[in-house]
């Protein structure tokens, strides 16, 4: 055994004396090196979820169709035709804001694994992005440097990036959000999960070999806050390699149609440790590993350095006893090097050895099931109501509210995202029925007439004004938006990404944020699958604003019945589904004209908000509307400005009904409507169903001309505001 | 007839041609493997997009040294038909099968977007069921699709009417604005001086299903199966320059 270290080994490797002295009355001795290293990766907050863990058990994970729900590589949804979707979200915050380029792209990278580790075949991937003010002199750096390591990643891989979202807020200045999400389709019954079984199974490690990137991402550098040294943490990011990525895809998913594979498990967070002890821990078994069998990139590595190396591309699996010569072929058929590194024993314990000598002997219940809980205590920020409060009064009307919403269809939450996926192939796989740039993308499910609705929402004024209310609604526009484009909506996989949870307000939002999301889930029957927590989204003592980010995914049953927001043809009628009440609170509107994050978040009414989704699918299951739009950030002049922007091209001539501000009316961010448009004919039906679902429904013009004529107070040209539209964020950006 | 479609490591869009091929056109289409020395009889082999071989080192600099690679220069020679979409066409032109080279897009950045091509000459086994002059809207997505060539080359290749198809706005303009790389006299793709190989970067793959983007992409295929089902009838297949 290599000698003992002491309390303050530890200290560097950020556990607290209190979980020091956990360890030394677990083992009845002070641990190696090797085996403090072990724990601290295990029982860091990435891998742990030492605090998330006592709430995340609120959220509602079961359902007719949930496969697979959370503690597996990805979760699974049964799409009721012998196919499974597959997916995950997860973040890769802190190593984008160090290395926005590698970081993003390893984020990439490792969400993938995630998802064809399961023995699904990747269909598409979003991205969920969120940068700190664009007059911030480090932004433009990282939008670019991460676009274009997303782009890298996803490109070579030939997954289509289908969408996402991208928002910018002083709030990330110091913290950046980078979450992407994948999704997979694979046979119902066939997926693979990372329990291991079979004792005397041997261990394979496939894949690229192990080099010294990445030590401690999972513990130093996603497990703790950033500060002014972050950037020399720079050797904790990984580099990514999406053509190994490609090899290893194909490779798995050929080897998986087999039966060869007991387990399957993606290195990454803590690598080989972590991926070892949780297969071992899910299955009640012990594991040995042989570290001197490890393919290595570089010379003269430590045992200590190959056990938490986090190098990409690297996959763990477990197979039939007789079988390694079989696995071995199929992984050179794609130039990969499969080697057996170890077997599965019935001890239940993790031992490592190299170069003779017994490094690690850990009892795997340790590492995994004895790793703490803490119920941290929460508070509610005394600043919050005085935030909350919002005197109208103090709000001017705009002058002219034609310039108003140029200035809002400039800024940059709102202005168009082309720039942004024009950099992503978001075509590869052939099945992209809807592209980016609407409410949800659409990907057909290859070889069927169904398809798949992808979305990933969250507005963190929203959250950061209100937590709780912030993560409803969040949950809310995802269904939402799923629904403009024809889905049913049917799980969710969700990144909680939040500040330091050992301050009482952090704490609490988070508290508040998966209480959100457990009710407004509930209330839209859509559970919970997947997800991840990131903590430490702090830098020097400022946290981000709390940020769950919701990625919803439904179904189809005929691709061809897809609705797009876009007006199709001259003289449609314009329906307004839903009311719009005096409502500025927490808008784009207040932040954008008046410099102002305050007021509380619009209303919601969780039943009203459902049966505008039901009278929406049948609508669209008759075929009466031809266009369908979420109303959403910069309310209901900004989604008429879009429905115009897109497709055609085509004008509007809407009336204002007044009774409310007009600033509200415009510019308002009520919840729970809808912008459709339709031929005349269809009308009286389309009242019929709004009547039976007790929806409102309000004429407010029609599809006409070239010009966007709102009421009396907004006339302007199609043609050259789209152009400001278009070309905002890349001019904001510097070319 | 029959396709091939090639599949180098880390090629990508091999299934969407074999799709296109197969399922959409209804042919027989094959996958041939990069180690394979034999293309099985195939009427006419696609080179598909992608990054082969991750492309690390020059588009398609690796691809080329690949056993297929020396029975696609076979058959070429042999006058049999050969496709290359994107990373393929950076593959055909490091092979020497298509003079010039694809370099770095302009913008510096990859780009993903439906652009207009016209089609320059309807004298090639993949345009011939076109109009000279019509304008196809066909997606592009690459990060190394501008094309250059020497001034010699270029004038070659206008002067035997090898451009095949060329970066134009929806009126037929070759336009600064409408050529999304920065390739050389908006030249989008081109074909070999006996016309049986062409190269091109958009994706006319991905342009067959009214349902994901346009159908403008069926015509080049259906141009095909009409030129082989000839060339069955008739014999060898090659065409004089028009």
């Amino acid at each position: 055994m290599s000698r003992a270290v002491s309390a303050e080994v530890a200290d560097e490797h950020g556990l607290t004396r209190e979980e020091w002295g956990r360890i030394v009355a677990l083992l009845g001795r002070p641990p190696t090196l090797e085996e403090l290293g072990v724990f601290a990766v295990m029982w860091s907050e990435h891998c742990s979820y030492k605090s998330s863990r006592a709430f995340l058990r609120q959220l509602p994970t079961r359902g007719p169709r949930v496969l697979q729900g959370p503690g597996e590589n990805a979760g699974a949804v049964d799409l009721g035709d012998g196919h499974a979707a597959v997916f995950k979200i997860e973040s890769h915050n802190h190593p984008s804001f160090v290395e926005p380029f590698q970081g993003a792209a390893t984020g990439v990278g490792g969400i993938l694994r995630d998802v064809f580790t399961m023995g699904a075949r990747p269909i598409a991937s979003l991205d969920s992005l969120r940068f700190g003010s664009l007059d911030h002199p480090r932004t433009p750096y990282l939008v670019k440097g991460v676009v274009a390591g997303i782009g890298h990643y996803g490109n070579s891989i030939g997954v289509p990036t289908v969408g996402g979202e991208i928002s910018f807020d002083p709030g990330y200045d110091h913290n950046i959000l980078v979450n992407a999400f994948t999704l997979g389709v694979a046979p119902a019954d066939r997926l693979f999960r990372a329990r291991a079984a079979g004792v005397g199974n041997p261990v394979i490690y496939v894949g690229a070999r192990t080099g010294r990137d990445g030590i401690h991402g999972a513990s130093l550098l996603a497990s703790a806050a950033l500060d002014a040294t972050s950037e020399e943490k720079r050797p904790a990011v990984q580099v990514g390699d999406p053509f190994t990525e490609k090899l290893l895809l194909e490779a798995c998913l050929q080897l998986m149609q087999g039966d060869d594979i007991v387990a399957i498990q993606d290195m990454g967070a803590a690598g080989l440790t972590s991926s070892s002890v949780e297969m071992a821990g899910r299955g009640g078994m012990g594991i040995v590993l042989e570290l001197d069998r490890v393919p290595l990139r570089e010379e003269g590595m430590t045992a200590y350095e190959i056990l938490l190396s986090e190098s990409q591309e690297r996959m763990l699996l477990v197979a039939q006893a007789g079988h390694e010569a079989a696995v071995a072929e199929v992984f050179a058929r794609w130039d990969l090097e499969a080697a057996v590194v170890g077997r599965l024993t019935d001890d239940g314990v993790f031992r490592a050895r190299w170069r003779g000598e017994e490094v690690c002997a850990l009892p795997v219940a340790a590492l995994t099931e004895a790793a703490p809980v803490y119920r941290r205590p929460a508070e509610e920020p005394a600043r919050l109501e005085e935030l909350q409060r919002l005197d109208p009064a103090e709000i001017p009307e705009p002058a002219d509210h034609g310039q108003a919403l140029v200035r809002l269809l400039e800024s940059p939450n709102l202005c168009a995202r082309e720039w942004v996926y024009r950099q992503y192939d978001h075509l590869v796989g052939g099945n992209t029925v809807v592209r980016p740039g609407a409410d949800a993308a659409v990907v057909r499910l290859e070889g069927t007439r169904r398809a798949l609705a992808l979305t990933v929402d969250c507005n963190s004024r929203y959250c950061r004004l209100d937590p709780y209310l912030g993560a409803v609604l969040a949950v809310v526009e995802a269904a939402r938006n799923l629904v403009a484009v024809g889905a049913r909506p049917l799980a969710v996989s969700d990144c909680l990404n939040y500040g330091n949870p050992e301050k009482p307000d952090v704490m609490w939002e988070f508290q508040q944020g998966v209480q959100g999301i457990r009710d407004a889930c509930v209330a839209l029957d859509t559970p919970v699958v997947s997800g991840n927590v990131s903590f430490y989204n702090e830098t020097e003592g400022r946290n981000i604003p709390p940020t769950p980010t919701i990625a919803m995914v439904g179904l189809l049953d005929d691709v061809e019945a897809h609705l797009t927001p876009w007006w199709k043809a001259e003289g449609d009628v314009i329906v307004l589904l839903g009311r719009t009440r005096e409502e500025l609170g927490a808008s784009e509107y207040l932040a954008v004209l008046h410099g102002l994050v305050r007021g509380a978040p619009p209303w919601i009414d969780l039943e009203a908000e459902r049966r505008l989704h039901r009278l929406c699918l049948a609508a669209a299951e008759e075929r009466l509307p031809r266009s369908l739009h979420d109303v959403g950030e910069g309310g209901l002049a900004v989604a008429l400005a879009e429905c115009s922007f897109g497709g055609p091209g085509l004008g509007v001539r809407v009336d204002l009904e007044q009774g409310i501000r007009t600033d509200a009316l415009l510019f308002g961010e009520s919840q729970s409507r809808m912008l459709l448009s339709l031929p005349r004919r269809h009308l009286g039906r389309l009242r019929d169903l709004a009547r039976r679902e007790d929806v409102p429904l309000t004429i407010l013009g029609e599809v006409r001309g070239r010009s966007l004529v709102i009421g009396d107070v907004i006339d302007l040209p199609l043609e050259a505001t789209r152009e400001r539209w278009r070309r905002a964020l890349e001019r904001r950006l510097g070319g | 007839m029959r396709w091939g479609v090639v599949v180098f490591p880390g090629s990508l869009d091999d299934r969407d041609a074999l799709r296109a091929a197969g399922c959409v056109l209804g042919d027989e289409a094959v996958a041939l493997w990069h180690k394979d020395r034999d293309l099985g009889g195939v009427d006419c082999v696609i080179l598909p997009g992608g990054f082969s071989y991750g492309d690390y080192l020059r588009c398609g600099a690796m691809a080329k040294f690949s056993p297929i690679m020396e029975a696609v220069a076979r058959h070429v020679r042999d006058g049999g038909l050969v496709l290359g979409i994107c990373n393929g066409f950076q593959i055909l032109c490091e092979a020497g099968l298509l003079p010039g080279a694809l370099v770095r897009n302009r913008s510096l950045s990859f780009v993903c977007e439906p652009v207009t091509v016209r089609v320059e000459t309807a004298e090639t086994f993949f345009t011939h069921g076109c109009r000279a002059g019509e304008v196809l809207e066909l997606p592009v997505k690459h990060g190394e699709g501008c094309y250059v060539a020497d001034e010699a080359t270029l004038a070659a290749l206008e002067r035997e009417h090898r451009v095949v198809f060329r970066y134009t706005d929806r009126a037929g303009r070759p336009t600064p604005e409408a050529n999304p790389n920065g390739s050389l006299q908006n030249i989008a793709g081109l074909c070999s001086a006996e016309r049986n190989v062409v190269g091109l970067m958009p994706h006319p793959e991905h342009a067959v299903e009214h349902l994901t983007g346009g159908a403008d992409g069926l015509r080049l295929f259906r141009s095909v199966e009409a030129w082989v089902a000839r060339g069955a009838a008739a014999g060898p297949a090659a065409s004089a320059p028009g």
